[in-house]
């Protein structure tokens, strides 16, 4: 566990020497208060919009620091040969997926809590409303979501050449899960067989990114999603991450290291 | 030799420049097009029924059909005709176009999304609004866009000068719009009690609806209905009770409901009669 804890520790302290973080994040602070300067009919209390282009900021940037960050861990230590005194330590080959999934998860749960408290001074400070609890459970949501698309990454780090084409392909992997995974039934029903059932398949295979994604629910201001719900959907989020992380584990454990 | 090639680049590009800009000026119609315009020409137009739908959206606080859904987007406008709207007639039906779920990905899958059809209310209706700003920034001869606002920021924000400004922006690009006049003019009779601009208003969206739609297979009956009932309830207001009766009764031509209006006309009719005990007297 200490191996683990170290090797995760190793990856936080790379996420703030490296500016990906700090230029997602002025970049996301700096379009929000852009938005946020626009006057629409003098009124200064419209907060929808903001809340809008601010969460969908986070969740890109949550996205890209999550799928960039863990799609170079490996290849890095390949590529500088740090894998092999990593592995002499001796630090086993699960213990290094479980570090650097660790420390992918963890980093990117440390920057999602820094955009959240912006979110939440600017949220709060238009619209004098501070429902902490709603944005404490999307931030946690987002976060557990992340953790099935950092497993993801990591997989793919394993099976592809380079982190680029990782990257590609995990981005336009979640992506499509969010926008048509879970209208993937409705489509099925449309199509003849067997590609309906291929299609059916496919919609109980993938991981449901969709469930995590709460922002309408805090923009539009409807509520809390039962605490019922959020245990189901992290417990969902760790079996799924867990069955991905021993499959990283199964390929990585016959992969030859020299490149 | 290097600073001297930098200069020479350098002087280069400011004389291109010289050259150039008094022509990227002709580049846009006007001189005066939006960078918006500029960069999305025609595509703009696309982005601003979208943005539009948006404004629907968040109207109905997230409960919306997505392209998957086999319902359509709301049939009836609420955003656009929320004052005539009954609440109840249509609402079942719309509630309901998420369905049963259908499977436990889909039923698990509702406790994380919008299932509840609700309207956005006690002033939270301004949040439709910078939809609706960006929508006719987009697309300024999308009329919907301004008649809409200036109806939420007039009837429901008392935000009046703010909505016969913009109603004036979408007249400035739309000079020959009734819809934009008739709504300018129900601004001027209800919100300001202005009665003469509000008659004058009128009158000219009246005209202008002749001109446009008079000789169409399906002229804007709706527009012209409203228009002509209300310049009959003005000059009912104001006493002139014939010019009344006139405006009725080209309103009865093209209402769904004529017996109403008929019997508004023969009320006036009795009214106009000479009583004849005053005679008498």
């Amino acid at each position: 566990m200490n191996i683990v804890s170290a090797l995760a520790g190793i990856v936080v302290k790379e996420l703030y020497r490296r500016k990906d973080f700090y230029v997602l994040f002025v970049l996301t602070a700096l379009m929000t208060l852009i938005m946020g300067s626009i006057n629409f009919f003098h009124d200064k209390s419209i907060a929808g919009y903001l809340k809008e282009g601010c969460l969908w900021l986070i969740w890109i940037s949550g996205l890209v620091i999550a799928i960039v960050t863990t799609a170079r861990q490996i290849p890095a230590e390949r590529e500088n040969r740090t894998i092999f005194p990593l592995l002499a330590k001796p630090v086993t080959r699960n213990q290094v997926v479980l570090g650097k999934f660790g420390g992918c998860w963890f980093a990117t749960g440390i920057a999602l809590v820094v955009f959240y408290l912006f979110f939440t001074i600017v949220a709060g400070t238009r619209e004098n409303q501070w429902p902490i609890v709603n944005y404490l459970q999307a931030l946690w949501l987002q976060w557990m979501m992340l953790a099935i698309v950092i497993a993801l990454a990591l997989f793919g780090s394993i099976v592809f050449a380079a982190p680029s084409s990782n990257s590609t392909i995990c981005f336009v992997v979640v992506i499509g899960i969010l926008l048509v995974g879970g209208h993937l039934d409705q489509v099925a029903l449309r199509q003849p067989e067997p590609l309906r059932s291929i299609v059916y398949a496919i919609y109980f295979l993938i991981p449901h990114l969709e469930w995590y994604d709460v922002r309408q629910l805090v923009f539009f201001e409807q509520g809390l999603v039962p605490w019922v719900a959020c245990a189901l959907a992290t417990l969902y989020a760790a079996l799924y991450s867990a069955m991905i992380l021993l499959a990283t584990w199964i390929v990585f454990r016959r992969k030859s290291l020299n490149l | 030799m290097p600073y001297l090639l930098l200069t020479l680049l350098a002087t280069l590009c400011f004389s291109v420049a010289t050259y150039l800009q008094p022509q990227a000026a002709s580049w846009s119609q006007r001189g005066q097009d939006s960078v918006m315009k500029i960069l999305l020409g025609d595509g703009r137009r696309l982005l601003a029924n979208h943005l539009f739908t948006k404004a629907d959206i968040y109207f109905h606080s997230g409960y919306y059909p997505t392209i998957f859904d086999s319902a359509g987007p709301p049939k009836e406008n609420h955003m656009a005709d929320h004052e005539e709207h009954h609440e109840g007639e249509h609402e079942e039906e719309e509630e309901n176009f998420m369905g049963k779920s259908r499977d436990w990905v889909d039923s698990f899958g509702r406790n994380f999304k919008v299932t509840k059809h609700t309207h956005l209310e006690h002033g939270r209706e301004k949040e439709i609004l910078p939809w609706l700003k960006l929508s006719a920034e987009m697309d300024p001869h999308l009329i919907d866009t301004y008649t809409v606002a200036a109806y939420w920021l007039a009837n429901h924000l008392h935000k009046v000068p703010e909505a016969e400004q913009f109603l004036r922006d979408g007249l400035r690009e739309n000079p020959k719009s009734y819809e934009i006049l008739f709504a300018l003019g129900r601004i001027y009779y209800n919100q300001n009690h202005d009665t003469e601009r509000a008659r004058n208003v009128w009158e000219l969206a009246l005209r202008r609806w002749r001109e446009q739609e008079t000789g169409k297979k399906e002229p804007d009956k709706i527009v012209f209905e409203e228009i002509v009932v209300n310049l009959g309830r003005l000059e009912e207001d104001q006493g002139s009770l014939s010019v009344a009766i006139k405006y009725y009764e080209e309103a009865k031509a093209v209402s769904p409901a004529p017996q109403n209006l008929q019997k508004q006309i023969d009320d006036l009719k009795r009214k106009l009669e000479p009583n004849p005990q005053a005679a008498r007297q």
